[in-house]
C-alpha cells in the first residue's frame, strides 16, 4: 500500500518532467492567420474572391507559416506579440523582418476594408485631425494615391499618426512598416495601410495600379480607422 | 569596368532583326530629332510563342504595357535634360546611385532589364548549356546542377520585386540577385542572364507559385545561346 501511494506521484513527477524537456514551443506561441472578417466575395466588384482566396490563404497564410518556422531559431519571438515585434524587428534576421511585417501588414489590411457601402465614415474627432495635417479630404486622397503609386515595386502605402499626434502619408518598401525600428521608416501607428504588391492587384487590374487604388477607396472601413485613432488619443 | 557584354544599344550580331531595325529606322528619322529617344524593342518571338510556359496575355502585358511603360517614363523624364543625348547604359551608370535621379535610374534601369530578358527566353528553350560556357559553369559553380539550385535560390530569395542573374564578375561566373530595377551594370559586372521574379512577370500564369515559374523558366524557356554569346562577347 505504502509503495502503491508512493509510485503515483512519482510517475507524475517524472511525466511531469519529460513533457517539460521533451515537448515543442506550446501551441500558445505560435502566430494564426487570423480569417477574413467578411466572405471572400464580399469586396467585389472592386476585389474579386479569386484574389482574395490567393493573397490571404496562400500569401498570407505563408507569413504566417515561415515566421512560425524561424521560432525555433530565434526563441524570443514565442514570447513577443506580433505588434510588440515589428518594433523591435532591427535585432532580427531579415527572414524575420519579412515575415512578421507580412504578418502585420495584412492582419491590418484585411481589418480596414469592409463591403462597399458597410465602412462608414470618419469621425469627427479624425475628420479634425485630417483637416489639421491635410487641409482636407481630397488632399489626403491625393497625398495617399500619390505615395501608393509612387512605390516603385513592392511595398505598402499607409496613414499614420506619429507620436507628436499629427497624421501624416508614408509610404514602405515590401513587407515593412511604420511600426518598425528601421533607417528609412518614418515612424509612426498606422491607421489606414494599403497594399501595393502586384499580387494584391494583378488578377484583376494587371498594370493598372491607379485603377486598383481608385477602387479600393470605396472598401475602407472608417469604422476601424476610427477606433485605431481613437485608441490613440 | 569591362562592360563589354550584351548592349542594348549597339547592333550586335545576337540582336534579333526586328530590334535592329527598329534602332535603324529611329537612327534615320531626324526630321523630328527623335534620333537619341529610347525605344521599345519587339519581341524576338510571337506573343503566343511561349505559351503554355508563359502566356500570350502575360507577354502582351508584360510587353506591350510594363516595358513600354518604362520607355515612355525614361523619355518623358531625360526630355530637355543632358541625359536626353546620352546612350541607355551610359544613362544607367551616369544615374546610378544618385538618390535625386532615382525616377531615371529606375525607368532606364527597366528599360535595359527586359530588353534584356526577352533575349534570355525563347521557344523550346531550356535545357544545359554546351561548349565553353558549360565549361565555365562547371569550372566556377562545380557543375550545371549547383548553378541551378544557386539561380533558383536568388530567385526565391529576392524578397519583394527584383531579378535573378548570372554575371560574369572579374573573369568569374556568379549568381546574383538585385531588387526593383537594380542590375549588374552598375556593379561592375557583365550580365549574361536574367530572370524577371516581379509578380508581374508570373503572376497571371502562377500567382503566388514563383518556384513553379523558376523551375519552367530554366526547364523550358532559357535561351543558352543567348547567354553562350554573351560569355563570349565579354
Amino acid at each position: 500500500m505504502v509503495f502503491r501511494s508512493l509510485r503515483r506521484p512519482l510517475l507524475a513527477w517524472l511525466t511531469a518532467l519529460a513533457l517539460l524537456l521533451f515537448t515543442p514551443a506550446p501551441a500558445w506561441a505560435d502566430f494564426v492567420l487570423p480569417p477574413l472578417p467578411y466572405a471572400l466575395d464580399a469586396l467585389e466588384p472592386a476585389i474579386d474572391a479569386t484574389t482574395m482566396t490567393i493573397h490571404h490563404d496562400r500569401h498570407h497564410g505563408a507569413y504566417v507559416a515561415n515566421l512560425n518556422s524561424l521560432i525555433e531559431a530565434n526563441p524570443t519571438l514565442a514570447k513577443l506579440s506580433l505588434e510588440t515585434l515589428q518594433g523591435q524587428i532591427s535585432s532580427f534576421p531579415v527572414a524575420v523582418r519579412n515575415n512578421a511585417g507580412g504578418h502585420w501588414n495584412h492582419s491590418q489590411f484585411w481589418a480596414v476594408m469592409a463591403p462597399a457601402g458597410e465602412g462608414g465614415e470618419p469621425s469627427a474627432d479624425l475628420l479634425a485631425a485630417i483637416n489639421g495635417a491635410f487641409g482636407s479630404m481630397e488632399t489626403l486622397h491625393s497625398q495617399f494615391n500619390q505615395a501608393a503609386t509612387g512605390r516603385f515595386g513592392s511595398g505598402w502605402a499607409w496613414l499614420i499618426r506619429k507620436s507628436d499626434g499629427n497624421l501624416a502619408i508614408t509610404s514602405t518598401a515590401n513587407q515593412d512598416n511604420p511600426l518598425m525600428d528601421l533607417p528609412g521608416i518614418e515612424p509612426g501607428t498606422p491607421l489606414l495601410g494599403l497594399d501595393v504588391w502586384e499580387h494584391a492587384y494583378y488578377l484583376q487590374y494587371q498594370n493598372r495600379r491607379p485603377d486598383y487604388i481608385k477602387a479600393w477607396w470605396s472598401l475602407v472601413n472608417w469604422s476601424e480607422v476610427n477606433r485605431r485613432y481613437a485608441a490613440l488619443s | 569596368m569591362g562592360m563589354t557584354g550584351y548592349r542594348l544599344n549597339q547592333p550586335v550580331g545576337y540582336l534579333p532583326s526586328s530590334l535592329a531595325n527598329a534602332q535603324s529606322l529611329v537612327g534615320q528619322d531626324t526630321l523630328f530629332s527623335l534620333s537619341m529617344a529610347h525605344t521599345l524593342p519587339a519581341l524576338p518571338y510571337g506573343p503566343d510563342a511561349l505559351e503554355p510556359h508563359i502566356s500570350r496575355q502575360t507577354l502582351e502585358f508584360h510587353h506591350g504595357k510594363h516595358h513600354a511603360g518604362y520607355v515612355t517614363n525614361l523619355n518623358n523624364l531625360v526630355a530637355g535634360t543632358e541625359l536626353e543625348a546620352k546612350s541607355l547604359e551610359d544613362t544607367i551608370t551616369a544615374v546610378a546611385g544618385d538618390a535625386s535621379k532615382a525616377g531615371v535610374f529606375n525607368n532606364a534601369a527597366q528599360v535595359w532589364n527586359h530588353s534584356f530578358y526577352w533575349q534570355c527566353i525563347k521557344p523550346s528553350g531550356g535545357g544545359s548549356p554546351t561548349g565553353a560556357l558549360a565549361d565555365k559553369i562547371a569550372a566556377d559553380f562545380g557543375g550545371f546542377d549547383k548553378f541551378v539550385e544557386a539561380f533558383k535560390t536568388a530567385g526565391a530569395t529576392q524578397f519583394g520585386s527584383g531579378w535573378a542573374w548570372l554575371v560574369l564578375d572579374g573573369g568569374t561566373l556568379k549568381v546574383t540577385k538585385t531588387a526593383n530595377a537594380d542590375l549588374p551594370l552598375a556593379h561592375g559586372q557583365t550580365a549574361l542572364l536574367t530572370m524577371d521574379v516581379w509578380e508581374h512577370a508570373y503572376y497571371l500564369d502562377y500567382q503566388n507559385r514563383r518556384p513553379d515559374y523558376m523551375t519552367t523558366f530554366l526547364d523550358k524557356l532559357v535561351n543558352w545561346d543567348f547567354v553562350a554569346a554573351n560569355l563570349a562577347a565579354a
